[in-house]
């Protein structure tokens, strides 16, 4: 079999590791494909290159897709979302001046309770938070507008301003933002630099939040049915072997090269583990789930997903009627990622779209083979987002 | 007569922030701003109400301008990828050759393309030399480690430079690899064996 290669762009994060690992582990190679992994300075940058055809696939952040079929950012090419790369990861990190108020009222750093959390921000705030966050469009502004809109913090008590993680212990020291929202292993890194503390991991606003996904052009997706299937085989199978916990200390250090993320293997350890180092007094917590590539039917793009960001974004950017919701989340293409891995292990659920928000136990659900188990997914304030009746 | 435009350009690096503004007054009538300190980028964008942002590709700062594409943001107009405006084959020239430009959503192509255009020219012949300069550095990096491998050849089997030379590019071509990956690889293993 000829290896077809396909240009893949991504951003050196831990969550970008489904990529890093077809390749690496010849997942892609025993598909007959090759991934020529190319990292970018910038998600602009990711979704340009994928937008004008530099790349033909790209680790995004999972608004961004669902953004650009609302008409939402600079570019409006249409794009497909056809498997989730990765689900949870974030972490909510405060600067150093913070992290002092909260430690001079007791605040614990628990790293689990959002409600406590927030408490303690609004009782210590001086003025309006600003929390970095390193896209407009990225599930680290929905998770933290979903939680400041619901806690003390209040709707009119934040704001959010857009912080490349590289420049973000600058930005704090500088005074620009007082606290952050990363993916690993940024989160991590500033614990290191002493750059602050961290507070929460997103999974304690969302359980189950769809972080990264695959995208590729839709127009490509149409012309390249043989090779994008291909492409997520590879990926699906990536995704699967990152799930085995005897895998994590290898998937470490094939991250931690220069080529790739260019970090020790200890602070990516962290985030494959959910063993997270909060503060640079060594306080350790330990997270379920804190970052999941495959247990759970994560990678599957769940329609209701899409939906729910597509009815966060029309109501943050004041989006009229005239914009389908129900079209916009069409985005997420679980009817390719059912025809193209009907033939794997995958075990694919019997709908496409849930009640975000609903799980609250592990939960075995309809699906091909029978055994797939839902992991909770519940948001911390107890809503539930039913997907059906969006226009 | 048309209002004459205002451009941004951001850039760190001063000297090719004097070259950049240098051609780009020369091709239009233009105020052109430079900004090169990436804190509070968008406010600071915002504050000059830009007809046109130009900022290096490879910038990560550009996250930052992303911003100004929402009617919420700081900026009262919006602000679109230069892509999505009329002249679209433009604006793949651009991103390759590493700008890229935001336009104020309404402004005439007639207006951009002078613009475009000498961005264009400018950022690819900055691209082309920093390209040469990484590979000038890449060449003396290869140079060291191979005069490193000479040196330990020399001493472990006592010959002169010539034949350790000549050892080195007989196994590189026995083996199918470049000599710089060789030397590489003989440093690697003398500084574990060592």
């Amino acid at each position: 079999m000829r290896t077809v290669s396909v240009p893949f762009a991504y951003m050196p994060l831990v969550d970008a590791a489904p990529a890093i690992i077809a390749e690496e582990m010849g997942f892609a190679a025993s598909e007959g494909i090759s991934l020529d992994l190319i990292p970018a300075p910038s998600w602009s940058s990711v979704r340009d290159m994928l937008a004008f055809g530099r790349v033909d696939a790209a680790h995004l952040l999972s608004p961004v897709p669902v953004a650009m079929a609302m008409g939402l950012g600079g570019v409006t090419t249409p794009v497909s979302a056809v498997s989730v790369l990765s689900v949870n990861g974030n972490v909510l990190g405060v600067g150093r001046e913070l992290e002092a108020r909260l430690r001079a009222i007791g605040f614990a750093f628990d790293f689990a309770d959002p409600v406590k959390a927030a408490d303690a921000l609004a009782s210590v705030r001086s003025a309006k938070l600003v929390f970095g966050v390193p896209f407009p469009f990225s599930m680290h502004v929905e998770l933290l507008r979903y939680w400041c809109e619901r806690t003390a913090i209040g709707a009119d008590g934040f704001e959010i301003r857009t912080v490349p993680p590289p420049l973000m212990a600058d930005a704090l020291a500088a005074g620009d933002v007082d606290a952050f929202c990363v993916g690993e292993p940024w989160g991590s890194f500033a614990v290191e630099q002493g750059a602050g503390a961290l507070l929460l991991p997103g999974n304690a606003i969302w359980q189950f939040a769809p972080e990264k996904v695959m995208a590729v052009r839709s127009d490509w997706a149409e012309t390249e049915p043989d090779l994008l299937g291909r492409l997520m085989r590879a990926v699906w199978h990536a995704g699967r072997w990152l799930s085995r916990p005897e895998n994590r200390s290898t998937a470490g250090e094939i991250l931690s090269r220069g080529a790739f993320l260019d970090v020790s293997a200890d602070l990516i350890d962290r985030a494959l583990t959910g063993h997270v180092a909060v503060s640079s007094q060594g306080e350790i917590r330990h997270v379920e789930n804190f970052l999941c590539f495959h247990t759970g039917g994560a990678s599957f793009p769940w329609r209701s997903q899409a939906k729910w960001i597509a009815n966060r974004l029309s109501g943050a950017h004041h989006l009229g009627d005239e914009i389908s919701l129900d079209a916009a989340a069409r985005v997420f293409r679980s009817d390719l990622y059912r025809a193209h891995l009907q033939d794997t292990a995958a075990d694919l659920p019997g709908a496409s779209e849930k009640l975000e928000g609903a799980i609250r136990h592990p939960t075995a659900v309809a699906s091909t083979k029978g055994g797939l188990s839902l992991l909770p997914d519940a948001f911390f304030d107890g809503a539930i987002f039913d997907p059906t009746g969006l226009k | 007569m048309v209002a004459h435009l205002t451009i941004v350009v951001v850039e760190e690096d001063r000297d090719r922030a004097i070259a950049i503004v240098d051609a780009l007054k020369e091709s239009a009538d233009c105020e052109v701003f430079v900004i090169g300190n990436s804190s509070g980028l968008a406010r600071k964008i915002a504050a000059h109400t830009p007809d046109i942002v130009l900022i290096d590709v490879d910038n990560p700062t550009r996250d930052m301008l992303e911003e100004l594409t929402l009617a919420s943001g700081p900026l009262e107009r919006p602000v679109a990828m230069f892509v999505s405006s009329a002249a679209g084959n433009l604006a793949q020239a651009a991103v390759e050759a590493g700008v890229s430009a935001y336009v104020v959503d309404g402004l005439s192509p007639a207006r951009i393309k002078p613009v475009i255009d000498t961005a264009i020219a400018r950022f690819r012949m900055v691209r082309q030399m920093r390209t040469e300069l990484a590979e000038t550095r890449r060449a003396l990096e290869e140079r060291k480690v191979i005069d490193r491998a000479k040196g330990l050849l020399m001493k472990t089997k006592g010959i002169d430079e010539d034949a350790a030379y000549a050892l080195l590019r007989k196994i590189a071509m026995d083996r199918g690899r470049r000599v710089a990956d060789v030397a590489e690889a003989l440093v690697t293993a003398a500084g574990l064996l060592g």
